[in-house]
């Protein structure tokens, strides 16, 4: 269960991205982060990674305060989620498993079980066969179903995704919507921030809607 | 523990490979490192070589007490007894006979005594005392010199003395010398890490946002400043070692020429394991202030 209390993120300089935030996401829900270019959803979604720290309010995940944890247990935190990011932040220096083991080399998973459970992931987004592919020679559906092969290969409670389909065509957008709801469905706590509306009209899940740094609904 | 193993070997194998990647960059930067721990290894074996000079020529303090020319052998045992009664420490008696034939024997000079009229030597003491402090062997000294019919009391620890205060001088120059260049050497570890963590950059900063510790991050940059420091001592030892091969001939000649062998003495496995190690450490020291600082840019 994820408990935002008037969440605030100021930036040097004075900028609110987000401002008095409160909502409760129950575990294993699927909420969509919705709102106009600029509202401050890839904020709320860096603050639910902890990558971003709240500037006052308290952000509450599985019992445990995330704004009063100290700088050297964030690492720790993170691995609860898997983040999918708006430009997938993909390593173009290595192969696509090589990409997708990053997170279990991080945690120091033994090679040979890492290499395991990294196929499994990449054979659930359907790009087993591409395993040996550099990121740079796959599709930009493919690039993005190997950043999200990447966030589940740790098997995270919390699945966490900024724009997923940002740059996709609308056939490859609807199977990566098919992707959440399937790990949504075995239990996985999904939050999305996108601002597609076919998503949210096709797909019954709760819905925060920002607008500049506020909730309004 | 398994885990733990396990991020180190991947660190490891990491940092070789990326030492590995950029052949060219690497050879230059071992051949800096070998250069600049070099100087001050050499440095080092050229006074452990001087030090073994010096102790080869005498460890012992002596002092050497010369009758006059004309003392007669009544004389010379009054001086005799009056060793024995200071109780100074071991001494043995030179006759003038002795080392007019010892003189002979030394190279060059056998012509030289042979036209000589008369024996120019006087008899002599060679006096080993037990107390070998510079102030003790003075107050001994002058005594000796007030003694009757003694010509001359010579220290003969006076240019070991000199050879000592020399090295001394030396090793200063030498822990100067190793101390700027290990600040060489920081530097370009602190460099070459700099430029390695800006082409990890993009690694760095989604491994950050996905969960990884700080030492997660640092450990392969350690390794690899660790690992190019070390080989960076091998260099120098084989620089060292080269160095040494050819001044042997050379050397070898100049003992000759005085009539001695002396052949350079090498540095051993200790000497370049510590090399290595001393190399590994700065490296690691330039790696850690170098991601320290990089670093900071993520947060």
């Amino acid at each position: 269960m994820i408990v935002a209390s008037n969440l605030t993120r100021r930036y040097p300089g004075g900028y609110e991205a987000v401002k008095d935030v409160s909502f409760t996401i129950e575990s294993g829900q699927m909420v969509f982060v919705t709102g106009h270019s600029g509202a401050g959803k890839t904020t709320l979604v860096k603050l639910l990674a902890s990558i971003e720290r709240p500037t006052s309010g308290s952000l509450v995940v599985n019992g445990q305060n995330l704004s009063a944890l100290r700088r050297s247990a964030l690492p720790y935190v993170r691995r609860h989620f898997g983040m999918i990011f708006q430009d997938q932040k993909l390593l173009f220096d290595r192969s696509a498993l090589d990409n997708v083991m990053l997170p279990l080399h991080i945690v120091g998973l033994p090679r040979r079980e890492a290499v395991r459970r990294a196929r499994a992931a990449l054979d659930k987004v359907g790009l087993l066969e591409r395993e040996k592919a550099n990121p740079i020679a796959l599709s930009g559906g493919e690039q993005q179903r190997l950043s999200i092969a990447r966030a589940v290969v740790n098997r995270p409670t919390v699945l966490l995704a900024d724009e997923p389909t940002g740059n996709l065509d609308v056939e490859s957008a609807a199977d990566i919507l098919e992707l959440f709801v399937d790990f949504n469905r075995v239990g996985v706590t999904v939050v999305v921030a996108t601002h597609d509306q076919n998503w949210l009209a096709r797909h019954p899940a709760g819905v925060l809607r920002l607008a500049h740094g506020r909730l309004v609904g | 523990m398994s885990a733990w193993l396990s991020q180190h070997r991947a660190a490891l194998a990491s940092a070789l490979h990326r030492l590995w990647a950029t052949p060219l960059n690497t050879l230059l930067s071992l051949l800096v490192i070998g250069i600049a721990l070099t100087l001050p290894g050499f440095g080092y074996v050229l006074l452990d070589n001087l030090r073994a000079l010096g102790g080869n020529a005498s460890g012992v303090q002596q002092i050497s007490v010369f009758m006059n020319l004309d003392a007669s052998r009544k004389e010379v045992g009054e001086i005799e007894n009056r060793l024995r009664q200071a109780a100074t420490g071991k001494w043995r008696f030179v006759p003038k006979e002795d080392a007019l034939k010892r003189m002979q024997e030394s190279e060059g000079m056998a012509d030289i005594v042979a036209s000589l009229p008369r024996n120019p030597l006087p008899d002599a003491f060679i006096v080993e005392p037990t107390r070998s402090d510079p102030e003790a062997l003075e107050i001994l000294r002058k005594e000796i010199a007030g003694w009757p019919r003694v010509a001359h009391v010579q220290l003969d620890s006076a240019w070991v003395k000199r050879l000592d205060a020399f090295l001394a001088l030396g090793k200063l120059a030498l822990w100067m010398l190793a101390g700027i260049f290990a600040a060489g050497l920081v530097a370009v570890t602190f460099n070459t890490i700099r430029l390695q963590v800006m082409a990890q950059a993009a690694e760095i900063e989604v491994a950050r946002m996905i969960g990884a510790t700080d030492s997660f991050i640092r450990r392969p940059f350690h390794y690899y400043g660790a690992l190019q420091g070390a080989l960076g001592g091998l260099v120098a030892a084989g620089l060292v070692f080269g160095a040494l091969a050819l001044l042997e001939g050379p050397v070898g000649d100049l003992a000759n020429l005085y009539g001695g062998t002396h052949s350079l003495r090498a540095p051993g496995t200790v000497e370049v394991a510590l090399l290595c190690a001393a190399g590994a450490l700065l490296g690691w020291l330039g790696a850690q202030l170098s991601v320290s600082l990089s670093l900071r840019k993520f947060d």
